[in-house]
């Protein structure tokens, strides 16, 4: 078999399930040990260099970084890395003099930012250091876009978003509040700016056409009944509540509507549980306020009586299964359910009606701009997209991922230089060894089950819509919960000419990942190994051929738990446990870039 | 050594045996050997044997003199019997614990040291008596445990790390065991668990005394060139004229062998050990010629590995005691001791 490249900068990354599986590609493992030595501050700073909201993401982040924890796959559940997020926030000292700030004189060059959500925020937040004028147009009074309309203050409390902006305003980026764009054209007509970045999200939710829909009131829209709900416009509902779809919208309806006087919520799911689109913590804690989630009822009507609604009217229906696949369905009976108001959150789009078509930003048959995935540049030049209004709505960190990514386009644009000679990524090693058998990092794995964050009492948390439910991880709980995080950054560097072939790494190896064996055609290597694969999405590692016999040695890295071990016990150093930074270009990396023939292509 | 015990955490895929026990459920304490020590990896040998063998970690009694070898007893089945006995005399313990219950299966780990500078006579006697365990010598050269001075299984020529060259002649536990007639006699390296792990499994099945001489570097003294005991050394200058494959009791012999090729020994448990000849005019039930072929290829600075002499139908320490079948703690009180009475119609006997 061919030797890994471990040059190659995605090797080692890999390894790194979570910082993977991170759009921003956060360095979970580094902000979780600094948690683990107190350095709150530290870690905060570790995360906001990816993810700048470690705030709000620490609260209502999308996580995708916990289904790839390599704890879930020796063990059952994920570290929980989010809530770790949180602690780095909610303990950590002052750290405003630590922020980056808008240099004294300015590049003059100008940009504008549509919509003061994550994406648009995010490409402030790496500008305005570099000599940028930033100006973000916002049409609420308060900035955040979704995170402020969408995700209900018992979640997510404005004094974090408060907190988290007012360090991107603070640096130097120009927030005009109220001033919704009516006409792109009108902006960049003037020529004031270098560049537009458009991050105005996906603002429409998603409608229900069916009989009696437009005869009542007490229909709402989700995310705009959400808005009118967290600026104020709305402050009651209906005793018995109906929610349509069952993602995160759903869940925060159901909740907003507990706290604003329901006395029966039912989230009303066309599919089977396996189906639904909302996380499984939210789920969890809709469920924990008594939320009732019915399955397999498909709309079919409003029903009005006198101009009042009544309740609707719903199929029930019954599927067949093939694993996990729906095979067939047929409708067992209608139902009809009672109730005061009804919620739709079946989904939201994007809507660009202020964009004139003929500006040279080309749209497709969904009407969605066309928008190159890595320069996040549209067809017209200098008009960049980014966040759901790029790609149709995702998630937070997504938009965050997509405003550095932005940023760099931004700023190699203004320079006019190439959109896709985009500075390469990196991965630095550097060994964790400190003496014969010492590491510097904690290296014994901690068998203790995943820590629980505790929560606002059900009785005291529907008090007023703005009581935050989770209550975090308090310090003594921090400090039990990073002991399960595996160090996955911590990496097994092998250097195959120093090996003597002792097999004292493939004996100490707890979890067998290790095999020295005969050289040969993948499929008869891969049978051979000590345990067998049970990922093969997992990086394979491949040594050159060993000096003594010509075997090689290869390495499941599937359920490596960084023990060091293999290190540990080998007499020559062929294996060193040896910290990874993947470098990921931000915005001005430029000037750390090497040669020009180095230079990857994105 | 690492500082460190091994993690409790598993492979979630390692398959079980017959009694339900993984492969790590074999294991025993840390070892605080020299990292690179290739007893750690005969250790792993023994846990590989066991596991497969599905032995119930309490029918396993070890046994241990002294040095770094004898340490390895700690190192595997956590749940069996041992003893750490004085050094050189863990023969004789083992002895006398099989002599208390033959259906223990008695493992022994000596060292060069251990058995054949000042336990040499105990190594010597327990191999005439014939009990039925397997004694693995965990074989480097060196006493490692002193710092490095060469032992009585030197090579001559062979170099310390210091650079001085043996020039006494080697005990070869081998070719004692050929000599004073052991029926189960192999040799085999650390670096080659494909050879030793069958090996171990054949010889504790074997029903008599199983000497397996395991070639194992001492990665700290005698790991250097020069040095006729390192991995290097041992790696190249060796062959194996029979490899060994184990098939345990009702299993069925699957694979197919040309005829003449593979030699059949059915053990008194109904297993059976598969001998491979990869030299074909090797054979593996000659005393006389496993010896002198033994020695002929020392003389050309090879070691012999893999089995080198079988004699299954050897008759056992038991067999020829007429001893009982229970073991001793499970005899009732009137056998175990029938009584003055008893003793003095004995002793009549004699007058």
């Amino acid at each position: 078999m061919l030797p890994t490249d471990t040059q190659d900068p995605d090797h080692y990354h890999r390894v790194v399930d979570c910082q993977w599986a991170c759009p921003a590609h956060t360095d979970v493992p580094e902000y979780i040990r600094l948690i683990a030595l107190g350095r709150y501050g530290d870690a905060y700073l570790v995360n906001r260099q990816t993810n700048v909201f470690p705030g709000i993401l620490g609260r209502v982040c999308d996580r995708p970084c916990e289904p790839a924890c390599r704890r879930t796959r020796v063990e059952a559940r994920p570290v929980a890395i989010c809530r770790l997020k949180r602690v780095a926030a909610d303990l950590r000292e002052d750290i405003t003099a630590r922020l980056p700030r808008a240099p004294a004189r300015g590049n003059g060059k100008r940009v504008a930012c549509i919509g003061a959500g994550p994406a648009s925020l995010t490409v402030a937040n790496d500008l305005v250091p570099l000599g940028y004028s930033v100006v973000i147009f916002e049409q609420h009074a308060q900035a955040g876009g979704l995170m402020r309309t969408n995700i209900p203050s018992f979640r997510l409390p404005a004094a974090v978003l408060d907190e988290e902006i007012g360090y991107i305003t603070a640096m130097g980026a120009e927030l005009r509040l109220g001033t919704p764009i009516t006409s792109l054209a009108a902006l960049l007509e003037p020529g004031d700016f270098d560049a537009v970045f458009v991050g105005s999200g996906a603002p429409r939710g998603k409608e229900l056409r069916l009989p009696g829909r437009d005869d009542s009131d007490r229909i709402h829209i989700g995310i705009a009944w959400l808005e009118s709900v967290a600026f104020g416009h709305v402050t009651s509902i209906g005793e018995r509540v109906l929610i349509i779809g069952v993602g995160n919208t759903a869940m925060d309806c159901c909740r907003s509507s507990l706290r604003l006087g329901a006395k029966s919520v039912r989230v009303m799911a066309r599919k089977p549980r396996g189906f639904f689109k909302a996380s499984e913590w939210e789920l969890e804690d809709a469920e924990e306020e008594s939320v009732e989630i019915v399955v397999n009822h498909a709309p079919k009507a409003f029903v009005i009586r006198d101009g009042r609604l009544q309740g609707m009217r719903f199929d029930r229906l019954e599927y067949e299964m093939d694993g996990e696949r729906i095979t067939a369905q047929r409708i067992v009976e209608e139902v009809f359910v009672p109730c005061d108001d009804v919620i739709l959150a079946i989904g939201q789009e994007n809507a660009f009606p202020w964009i004139e078509r003929d500006l040279g930003i080309e749209f497709d048959a969904q009407d969605l701009p066309r928008v190159d995935p890595v320069t996040l540049a549209s067809t017209r030049r200098g008009v960049f997209f980014g966040g759901d209004a790029a790609f149709g709505p995702k998630n937070i960190i997504h938009a965050v991922a997509q405003g550095h990514e932005a940023a760099l386009s931004i700023d190699l644009h203004c320079r006019g230089e190439s959109l896709t000679e985009r500075p390469p990524r990196g991965v630095t090693l550097q060994s964790r060894r400190i003496g014969m058998h010492d590491w510097s990092y904690r290296n014994d794995y901690d068998a203790r089950e995943r820590r629980l964050v505790p929560h606002v009492s059900l009785r005291e948390r529907f008090a007023r819509l703005d009581v935050e439910v989770e209550l975090g991880f308090d310090a003594a709980r921090a400090a039990e919960e990073v002991r399960r995080c595996l160090n996955c950054d911590i990496q097994t560097v092998f250097d195959a000419p120093l090996c003597i072939e002792c097999d004292a790494c493939i004996d100490i190896c707890p979890t067998d990942c290790l095999t020295i064996t005969a050289d040969g055609e993948p499929a008869e290597v891969l049978a051979r190994l000590r345990a067998p694969r049970q990922h093969p999405e997992q990086p394979l590692y491949i040594s050159a051929a060993l000096r003594q016999s010509g075997r090689i040695m290869v390495k499941d890295e599937d359920l490596c738990v960084h023990c060091g071990l293999c290190a540990e016990r080998c007499p020559t150093n062929a294996w060193d446990m040896q910290k990874s930074w993947v470098h990921i270009p931000q915005a001005g990396d430029e000037a750390r870039c090497q040669s020009e023939p180095q230079r990857r292509r994105a | 050594m690492s500082f460190m015990p091994k993690p409790k955490v598993a492979n979630p895929g390692l398959p079980v045996n017959a009694l339900g026990l993984n492969r790590r459920d074999y294991e025993g304490g840390m070892s605080t050997l020299c990292a690179g020590c290739g007893h750690d990896s005969v250790t792993a040998a023994i846990v590989q044997a066991c596991y497969e063998l599905a032995l119930p970690p309490q029918s396993v009694a070890k046994f241990s003199g002294i040095g770094c070898s004898s340490k390895t007893t700690a190192y595997f089945v956590a749940g069996a019997h041992g003893f750490n006995a004085v050094h050189g005399r863990m023969p004789s313990i083992a002895a006398g614990a099989h002599a208390a219950n033959r259906h223990l299966h008695c493992i022994g780990v000596s060292g060069d040291g251990d058995s054949l500078s000042i336990g040499l006579g105990q190594f010597a006697h327990a191999i005439r008596r014939n009990p039925d365990m397997l004694y693995l010598i965990e074989n480097n050269g060196v006493y490692g445990l002193t710092k490095g001075q060469f032992s009585a299984s030197a090579d001559v020529g062979s170099r310390s790390r210091k650079g001085d060259v043996n020039e006494q002649r080697p005990i070869d536990p081998v070719l004692l065991a050929l000599a004073l007639g052991a029926p189960f006699v192999a040799r085999s390296f650390s670096g080659d668990k494909e050879q030793l792990v069958p090996l171990i499994k054949a010889g504790l099945a074997c029903g008599g005394f199983a000497l397996i001489d395991v070639l194992s570097p001492c990665v700290t003294f005698n790991d250097h060139e020069g040095s006729t005991k390192s991995y290097a050394y041992v790696r190249e200058h060796r062959e194996a004229p029979v490899a060994v494959d184990y098939v345990a009791p009702r299993r069925e012999i699957e694979v197919r062998y040309a005829p003449g090729e593979v030699l059949p020994v059915t053990l008194h448990d109904g297993s059976n050990v598969l001998l491979r000849k990869l030299d074909p005019d090797y054979d593996p039930t000659d005393r006389a010629r496993a010896a002198a072929f033994v020695q002929e290829r020392a003389l050309a600075n090879e070691y012999v590995t893999g089995l080198i002499y079988m004699e299954p139908e050897r008759r056992d320490f038991h067999t020829r005691h007429r001893t009982a079948e229970e073991a001793l703690n499970a005899l009732p009180f009137e056998r175990l001791c029938p009584g003055a009475g008893r003793l003095a119609e004995i002793q009549r006997g004699f007058r």
